[in-house]
């Protein structure tokens, strides 16, 4: 290998890790199990999602509608919970129910209304935006919050929920991991398996690589691309259940930073270890790699308002790696 | 009828790389003639074609318009000088969201000397001024997306004629036409070369080469290998100079089976066509032959389970065999080797191994997990059983040769024993060496399965089937037994002469 196939394919590694030694030892607590898992947890929700949007990229798709899916769950948990009274095992089913719902209308109208990805994934995230507010009319949801029609809602978040934002489990040190890291962990396990070693995984890669052969192979390709959307759509939710537990209220104005944040993890993975394709292995760096740079950043006192431009940088410089140095990069 | 040439081309070359597509090729067009130019895939014709508009610089040789030299760097200067070209997507040629006038008056928009302002009076008058010169009867404030693919053809014609060219080129104008609506093109060809127009006219249809051939040119290999314009015109001689015999066959021994695996009875494949009917036997290989556009991916992709047959029923084994879909086609142990690799079977961003494990994947898997040692093996034998020249099963599809990726795509399919094995142009883009391999490693497996190719070419029929079947107008319209064949009969079908006894 030339010292250019190096760079490509272990460039972006070495930048993390370099990352990691420059804040180790500019910033004073950086490296400490609290600040790790802080970075864990920082990077769980969009961790989440960014492994979701991973599977709609592999098959060749794009989901735009993840932040409004999860944020839209979170809306649904809450009013679930606060409004009509229910436990935290139907919130949690009723979250799921529209991410997989969600997923099946994206992957229906991309597949057989024949609407380009992005305007179908789009157009939902709108469609998704204004929803979410209609059954409180653009109000966020908390106990003791008045409703429309006078009454006051009386529900709270069952403890059982709020556990899975804010219990942490014992790990050499008491409370250390929070629930929202272990889910990240197991999901990307999940869904890096699947995506690697099951031969569903590797028709959705043959299928986003060249759908015309994929079906001349025998392989409804249709079905492929709807499962895609259903699984983005259903990890979105999941992020949207481990936000609603964690903020303890239905707040219309978060997750604002969700689906630009998930993008960009995936979008990086691209570069990890010369990929040049969609992988969760690469979609979990990349999440890491954000949350690492943002917890540094914060903890030497940059401004909060440099953090977006500093991620925009991050991104376009992976996709260059990708893109233009490995010259494979194809979608 | 015969007069000055108005447009020549002398000793024309081309090479892309290593490989030499046009090998000094001369060609005169006259005056208010139609000159067909008839030629396999790969012969060169889009080549040609693409040199004469401006579109590739050409390699050596010259061409000259009315005994001037012409040079054209781009398809711009073409189309100054006098040469202009439709291509064969007709999209190419018309801008599908504005309106005929615009597209009409489209090249008048840009360019030194155009007005800054957009005045749709003035369009309009001057696109009516073009359709009334070429006879052209469509609303000017129509959409071109809302029209008829022919009138679009005739819009995408007309805007090149507002040219007023000395040279017309049409590559393909009715692959995607009815016969009504290339009726039309025809009587505005007339009208042309009655104006004199030299036009160049490529197409594989007979039914159109009849209808308007003034001289036949035909291509093989890079070079023209016959021009034919004494009439009353050599039709099967223009064809059998196109895809005739070139090299010296190996002997085949020829293999007659007893043992049907599939029969086909009464299969429509398109609307009007006439039923087929026909039966593969164990251990024979049988190739279909026919011009481009008979039907022969239609038929491939019929028994494929890709599309549907209008009517007529397909036994396999006894048992009726009806696939939906390729999945189906695949369990009942129909394997497709699809033509265009590159659009139809290469997966690019996957390995050799990978490539050819595709359509296993489910044999391949313990609990939906994937073998991969069972994926190597497979793959390792395989690369082996063909002969692939590569470093290790690891390499990627894209640094392969031609030959080495087609060999790749028939050692996917033979990976698993199939009951019916169908080629569709398999030696499509293949060197002479990597054709002899695969031809040679079909035979020898043959028994236990029907082996069916769809080919253009004769030689590749004559070289490896035991029978070989001629498509014309999407159905079967000749049938010889590769052993003694009547090779003016064979022709003659292909060219769509009067018809035999469907097969």
């Amino acid at each position: 290998m030339t010292l250019r196939d190096h760079a490509i394919r272990y460039g972006f590694i070495v930048l993390l890790f370099g990352l990691v030694a420059y804040f180790a030892t500019a910033a004073d607590g950086f490296v400490s199990p609290q600040s790790a898992v802080f970075i864990f947890q920082s990077v769980a929700i969009t961790g989440v999602l960014a492994l979701g949007v991973t599977a709609t990229l592999v098959v060749g798709g794009f989901d735009l509608s993840i932040g409004s899916v999860a944020t839209s769950a979170m809306m649904a948990a809450a009013y679930v919970m606060v409004v009509l009274e229910q436990n935290a095992l139907v919130a949690v089913v009723v979250c799921l129910l529209i991410g997989a719902v969600v997923g099946l209308i994206n992957g229906w109208l991309i597949v057989y209304m024949r609407v380009p990805d992005l305007l179908a994934t789009l157009g939902m995230m709108f469609l998704l935006v204004g929803l979410q507010r209609i059954p409180t009319e653009g109000r966020s949801i908390a106990t003791g919050m008045t409703m429309p029609d006078g009454s006051v809602a009386n529900g709270k978040f069952s403890d059982a929920f709020l556990a899975l934002g804010r219990h942490r489990f014992d790990f050499f040190i008491p409370n250390l991991i929070p629930v929202s890291v272990v889910v990240l962990l197991v999901l990307a396990v999940l869904i890096w398996f699947f995506l690697e070693y099951t031969r569903f995984g590797r028709m959705m890669y043959a299928v986003g690589s060249n759908e015309r052969a994929a079906e001349l192979a025998g392989a409804p390709v249709k079905a492929y691309k709807i499962w895609a959307y259903v699984i983005s759509g259903v990890f979105a939710s999941i992020g949207g259940i481990l936000l609603a537990a964690r903020l303890g209220r239905g707040d219309i104005a978060s997750g604002n930073n969700l689906l630009l944040d998930a993008v960009a993890a995936a979008l990086i993975g691209y570069a990890v270890l010369g990929a040049a394709k969609p992988n969760a292995f690469g979609t979990a760096i990349g999440a890491l790699f954000v949350g690492i740079l943002l917890q540094g950043l914060t903890m030497m006192n940059a401004p909060y308002y440099t953090q977006d431009f500093v991620k925009g940088v991050v991104l376009v410089v992976a996709l260059v790696f990708t893109f233009a140095l490995s010259g494979r990069g194809r979608r | 009828m015969v007069g000055n040439a108005v447009f020549r081309v002398e000793g024309l070359r081309k090479s892309f790389g290593h490989n030499e597509v046009l090998g000094g090729v001369s060609l005169e067009l006259h005056a208010g003639e139609v000159t067909v130019l008839m030629g396999a895939n790969g012969a060169g014709k889009s080549t040609l074609v693409k040199i004469i508009s401006g579109v590739y610089e050409r390699g050596g040789g010259t061409m000259a318009l009315a005994d001037q030299d012409f040079a054209p760097n781009t398809p711009a200067e073409a189309i100054c000088a006098g040469v202009v070209t439709v291509h064969q997507n007709i999209n190419d040629g018309v801008v599908a969201d504005l309106d005929v006038a615009t597209n009409l008056t489209l090249d008048r928009l840009s360019g030194s000397g155009a007005p800054t302002l957009f005045n749709p009076v003035r369009v309009r008058r001057e696109a009516k001024a073009v359709a009334d010169r070429m006879g052209l009867v469509i609303d000017l404030k129509a959409r071109v997306s809302d029209l008829s693919l022919a009138d679009r053809q005739m819009v995408a014609i007309a805007r090149a004629l507002a040219h007023q060219p000395k040279v017309l080129i049409l590559d393909e104008p009715t692959s995607s036409l009815s016969s009504a609506e290339a009726d039309r093109l025809f009587a505005l060809i007339d009208r042309l070369r009655e104006q004199g127009v030299a036009i160049l006219y490529i197409s594989h249809r007979m039914s159109d080469i009849r209808r308007l051939a003034d001289r036949i040119v035909s291509m093989r290999d890079g070079i023209i290998s016959g021009i034919f314009d004494r009439k009353p015109l050599d039709y099967e001689g223009a064809v059998n100079a196109m895809l005739g015999r070139k090299i010296h066959l190996d002997q085949i021994v020829v293999r007659s089976s007893a043992k049907p695996i599939l029969t086909i009875e009464g299969l429509r494949i398109a609307q009007g066509a006439r039923p087929i009917s026909l039966t593969l036997g164990d251990g024979e290989v049988v190739a279909i032959t026919g011009l481009v556009g008979v039907g022969k991916t239609a038929l491939a992709e019929t028994l494929f389970g890709v599309r549907q047959p209008l009517s007529g029923t397909m036994t396999m084994n006894g048992k009726p065999y009806a696939p939906n879909s390729t999945g189906e086609a695949i369990a009942a142990g129909v394997f497709l080797v699809a033509k265009d690799r590159g659009e139809n079977g290469i997966v690019g961003g996957f390995n050799i191994q990978e490539n050819i494990s595709l359509p296993f994947h489910k044999r391949m898997s313990r609990f939906a997990v994937l073998r991969r040692r069972l994926e190597r093996a497979t793959a390792r034998r395989q690369i082996e059983e063909l002969g692939i020249v590569c470093r290790s099963e690891k390499d990627e599809m894209s640094e392969l040769s031609g030959g080495n990726q087609q060999k790749v795509m028939v050692a996917r399919w033979m990976a698993q024993d199939a009951r019916l094995f169908i080629l569709d142009e398999p030696f499509q883009g293949v060197d002479i060496s990597a054709r002899r391999d695969i031809a040679a490693k079909l035979r020898a497996s043959a028994n236990g399965r029907a082996t069916l190719l769809f080919v253009t070419e004769l030689d590749e029929a004559l070289e490896t089937a035991d029978r070989i079947l001629v498509m014309s107008e999407q159905t079967i319209v000749g049938e010889h037994r590769n052993a003694e064949v009547d090779l003016d009969r064979l022709l003659a079908e292909v060219a769509g002469g009067p018809l035999h006894s469907a097969a």
